[in-house]
């Protein structure tokens, strides 16, 4: 290895619902990356880059508490759940143009016991996607949360493709699944059937219960240096072959697109395989951002794992269970391990590469894909091999 | 009768000239004069031909279901009261599209292609909100 830029750390909390963390929003993002860190077998004040997650912490306060007394580096990607895979590119970039030697990837928030994700839609206006047009003509007729701007794409889809729920009950149940061989998983112990899925309420139809993500507790936290460092370091390396993210247009407003299901991933997908120098066929295992059932649908096939239009089989024929031709998300992602802003996805890419998994692990695997999804559908997408 | 208690635009800039034209019963939308094309929300600029110029024209108010999701818990606390209810998308003869409700239509009865035209819901004083009935044929 010579050029490029490589994952050397990983680091994640306990994961939980009640009785909570008992930490605060940024006490579990410095103990996820002081995991990160050491894995890395790196100090704190080698650290001197980092990038947190849009609004969930300042570089400022991380570097004062871990002792970063060297930060030359510090940006966010203003994507929701897609910053994480859009971050490992802008990280990758740094390292390799020397603007930091490590940078520090955290995310994590008290997503069950502190302030949860729909106070915060319905308290602080500012921070919803499209701003003053969400205030304006969303938010008066009752358009005020993300499993309702994605419910509207989901039923178009149903509309247009035949897409069913039984297969966006597929979806829940593979990740129930998965997360049934991950101790760490929320649902860990907490089976989930296609019957029990059809049976749940719902909440934003075609929503059910079961579409949706959890609210947990927890943090996660990755470290990105150059590849010629990397050799020097403890972990085996994982190398981010390519990362690029893109958003819908128009990004601010969702019913008006021309095509509702071109979304950020249309354009960075093709692109991050194209600098990759891999096509869909050959990678083994994906970490798809699943925020809710269709999302993850939605994104198989602006990916380009299937035609648009047939993600709706593709996942119903078991093709992203374990054993299947793409596992996907083997720790059981947002929607069955806990929902950790998709850096938990990141940090499963790594653990699958470098063959960490025990009985989930997928056999052979040398590259896989991790993707990212926020707001009102901006996408992002790394590609990492061992 | 209890004081309107769900969230309100801010009757400011563009939007709030587009909350003026629906107070005085106009559903308008602006219509850019260097291309012809018609946008919705508003816009400083046709990002279509890249004219400054524009102005706002009537809608028939006439348009069709584009899509919809029907809310059955609320994930805002000043809707929690309205559940179930459907936030609708119509898209519009003009061809632009808009997020409302559709009134005396139980959710269970909404369909895609369902033709719609516009009413005026006067919800304070000062906003009215643009919504929806079946068509009349
Ligand atoms: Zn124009």
């Amino acid at each position: 290895m010579s050029a490029g830029a490589c994952i050397v750390g990983i680091g994640e909390t306990a994961y939980c619902r009640k009785p909570g963390s008992g930490l605060s929003q940024l006490g579990l993002q410095l103990q996820a990356a002081l995991h990160a860190i050491a894995d890395a077998g790196i100090t704190p004040a080698e650290v001197d880059g980092i990038m947190p997650f849009p609004n969930l912490g300042r570089a400022e306060e991380f570097a004062a508490n871990l002792g970063c007394s060297n930060l030359r580096y510090a940006s966010t990607i203003h994507m929701g759940g897609a910053a994480p895979a859009a971050s490992l590119g802008a990280a990758a970039a740094a390292v390799e143009a020397g603007l930091a030697h490590y940078v520090l990837l955290p995310a994590g928030w008290n997503g069950y016991s502190g302030s949860r994700a729909r106070q915060t839609i319905a308290d602080d206006v500012a921070s919803i996607p499209g701003g003053a047009i969400a205030r304006d003509f969303y938010m008066p007729h009752g358009f005020t949360a993300p499993p309702q701007w994605y419910a509207v794409m989901a039923r178009r889809h149903m509309h247009e493709y035949g897409t069913t729920a039984e297969q966006l009950g597929a979806i829940a149940v593979a990740m129930r699944n998965h997360a049934q061989r991950n101790p760490r998983a929320v649902m860990h112990g907490r089976p989930l059937s296609l019957e029990d899925y059809l049976a749940s309420p719902m909440l934003a139809d075609p929503y059910r219960v079961f579409d949706c993500c959890l609210e947990t507790d927890g943090a996660a936290a990755v470290v990105v240096t150059t590849a010629e460092r990397a050799q020097d370091l403890p972990a085996d390396p994982v190398k981010i072959l390519a990362s690029a993210c893109g958003q819908p247009y128009p990004a601010d407003e969702i019913t008006n697109r021309k095509d509702i299901f071109q979304t950020g991933l249309t354009i960075a997908a093709p692109e991050a395989f194209g600098r990759a120098g891999v096509t869909p066929a050959d990678i083994d295992f994906a970490m798809i951002y699943d925020c809710f059932t269709f999302e993850l649908l939605q994104q198989l096939e602006e990916v380009g794992f299937c035609p648009r239009g047939e993600g709706g089989a593709f996942v119903e024929e078991g093709r992203i269970d374990l054993g299947g031709s793409l596992p996907v998300n083997t720790h059981g992602g947002l929607l069955s391990e806990a929902h950790v802003l998709g850096m938990g996805h990141i940090v499963e890419a790594v653990k699958q590469l470098r063959r960490q998994c025990g009985d989930r692990q997928v056999k052979d695997s040398e590259v896989g894909v991790v993707t990212g999804w926020g707001d009102f559908g901006d996408g992002s997408i790394a590609i990492l091999a061992r | 009768m209890s004081a309107y208690n769900k969230p309100l635009p801010e009757l400011s800039g563009l939007h709030g000239e587009f909350y003026e034209f629906c107070r005085a019963g106009e559903l308008r939308f602006q219509k850019c004069d260097g291309c012809g094309s018609w946008r919705h929300v508003p816009r400083e600029l046709c990002a279509e031909c890249g004219s400054w110029d524009w102005s706002w024209q009537a809608s028939s108010g006439r348009g069709k279901v584009f899509s919809w999701t029907v809310v059955d818990r609320a994930l805002h606390p000043d809707f929690a009261e309205s559940v179930p209810y459907a936030a609708v998308i119509v898209e519009m003869d003009e061809g632009v599209r808009l997020l409302s409700q559709v009134l005396g239509v139980e959710p269970s009865q909404l369909e895609i292609d369902l033709e719609v035209e516009v009413v005026f819901d006067s919800v304070t004083d000062e906003v009215t909100l643009p919504r929806f009935r079946r068509a009349s044929v």
